[in-house]
């Protein structure tokens, strides 16, 4: 087993995944690195990447207009930064800034939806995957609008 | 000998305030007369604003700090106003301590995950501060605390405490922050799975609004928490404090004598039922 391949197959996204898979999908990874304050993607930029994140902190922030940017969440180790690729028009719909410095693999987007396309059996396993983070990130979206902090709560 | 009755509050004085954040003040209060009866973490008193009110509020000193007692209290009403407004020497009455503990004895042994929302981290306090007196009869110990917003955090000072000692795990998160906020951004059950804690046995003391305890038990029992591992302090109208007035009808139980704090296993079923 490669090096890249080794390290994607250790992170909690694609842990369990089918021996058979793992070139393939390793096929797609290059390693990165982010600086604090670097930017991994802008709002409205191509989707044509994601982010596998190995260390660090990743602030996903949306800038309101003539306000300061408002950070909405952050992922760490082990989660991943960018679901947008999964859907037309492939495009961000956020920023992702590093707060730390951070270690990530990115999965060139485009390389792996040809391959999902190629093989409905590696294309319901990414769905598999990235389903449970899309709930359960629309579970969080739901207790952070209740605002249960806060005035109305009272 | 006749006893005392139990509706008639005793007088203690307001010793030293601290503003904690915009709304949240804590206050020492010292008996006027005789000794504060002991507590344990996790039970409340009864606050009596003169000519204003009474509220139920929560206990969050060191219990074995001797002498009064420590309230931190929210300014949200006509009562809680009135009690965060007070000076230094100021008098309430107070009746209690009232309700149920956390399970700091029987969670020894243990890996503890101490869970708090907002200001539900006055009520976790005191069972903290016990835990960590008595460090050596716990596993890993695990405080997961989330906010509004940065300016919010409550007890700051005490968590970055905490968190520079080497056998305590605390994680800390708000709702929203901008862009000079450094640290974690999302709801606290988030936090859950990033805490190093064994499912198999741990301990859960949860404590903050409502929904914020749903949401954070039905985590804690998906990441392998057994249900009756999980604790929850309730918050209800408490008006006796004794069982006896039915203001704070939970289900079948009264929170203020069978709560406030509640295992999970007894009353997941009727947290979501809306007439309850």
């Amino acid at each position: 087993m490669e090096g890249l391949e080794r390290i994607v197959l250790a992170h909690p996204f694609f842990a369990g995944l089918e021996a058979e898979l793992g070139p393939v999908v390793s096929g797609c990874a290059r390693n990165h690195r982010f600086n604090p304050g670097q930017y991994l993607a802008h709002e409205g930029d191509p989707a044509d990447e994601f982010f596998l994140i190995r260390h660090g902190k990743v602030a996903l922030e949306i800038l309101p207009p003539g306000q300061s940017p408002v950070v909405f969440s952050t992922e760490g180790e082990g989660d991943i930064v960018g679901t947008s690729w999964l859907v037309p028009p492939y495009r961000w719909r956020f920023d992702a800034r590093a707060v730390e410095l951070t270690r990530a693999i990115g999965i060139d987007a485009r390389c792996l939806r040809d391959k999902c396309e190629a093989d409905p059996r590696l294309g319901y396993e990414m769905m598999k995957r990235i389903a449970p983070i899309l709930e359960g990130r629309l579970g969080d979206m739901r207790l952070q609008m209740l605002d249960v902090y806060g005035e109305r709560a009272r | 000998m006749t006893e005392a009755d139990p509706f008639v509050p005793l007088p203690y004085r307001v010793g030293r305030v601290r503003r904690e954040t915009r709304d949240i003040t804590t206050l020492e209060l010292a008996p006027v007369t005789g000794v504060r009866p002991d507590y344990r973490p996790g039970q409340f008193n009864m606050l009596y604003a003169f000519g204003i009110g009474e509220v139920a509020i929560s206990v969050s000193g060191d219990p074995a700090v001797p002498g009064g007692y420590v309230h931190t209290v929210r300014d949200v009403g006509a009562v809680s106003g009135a009690i965060a407004k007070l000076k230094a020497g100021a008098m309430l009455g107070l009746r209690g301590p009232y309700g149920t503990p956390w399970p700091v004895e029987a969670a020894e042994g243990n890996d503890v995950v101490f869970v708090a929302g907002g200001l539900g981290l006055a009520p976790l306090r005191p069972a903290i501060y016990r835990v960590l007196a008595r460090r050596e009869r716990y596993g890993r110990v695990v405080l997961l605390y989330g906010t509004r917003s940065p300016p919010d955090i409550l007890f700051r000072q005490e968590l970055e405490r905490w968190r520079r000692r080497l056998d305590v795990e605390v994680l800390v998160t708000v709702d929203r922050a901008d862009a000079e906020w450094r640290g974690n951004v999302g709801v606290v059950p988030k936090l859950i799975a990033r805490a190093g804690f064994d499912p198999n046995g741990a301990v859960a003391m949860v404590c903050g609004p409502e929904v914020m305890m749903r949401f954070t038990a039905n985590a804690l029992h998906a990441s392998g928490l057994a249900l009756d591992h999980i604790y929850l302090s309730m918050e209800r109208n408490m008006k006796c404090a004794i069982g006896l007035c039915g203001h704070c009808q939970f289900g079948p139980d009264f929170v203020c004598k069978d709560g406030p704090v509640m295992r999970y296993d007894r009353i997941a079923d009727i947290l979501t039922v809306r007439e309850i």
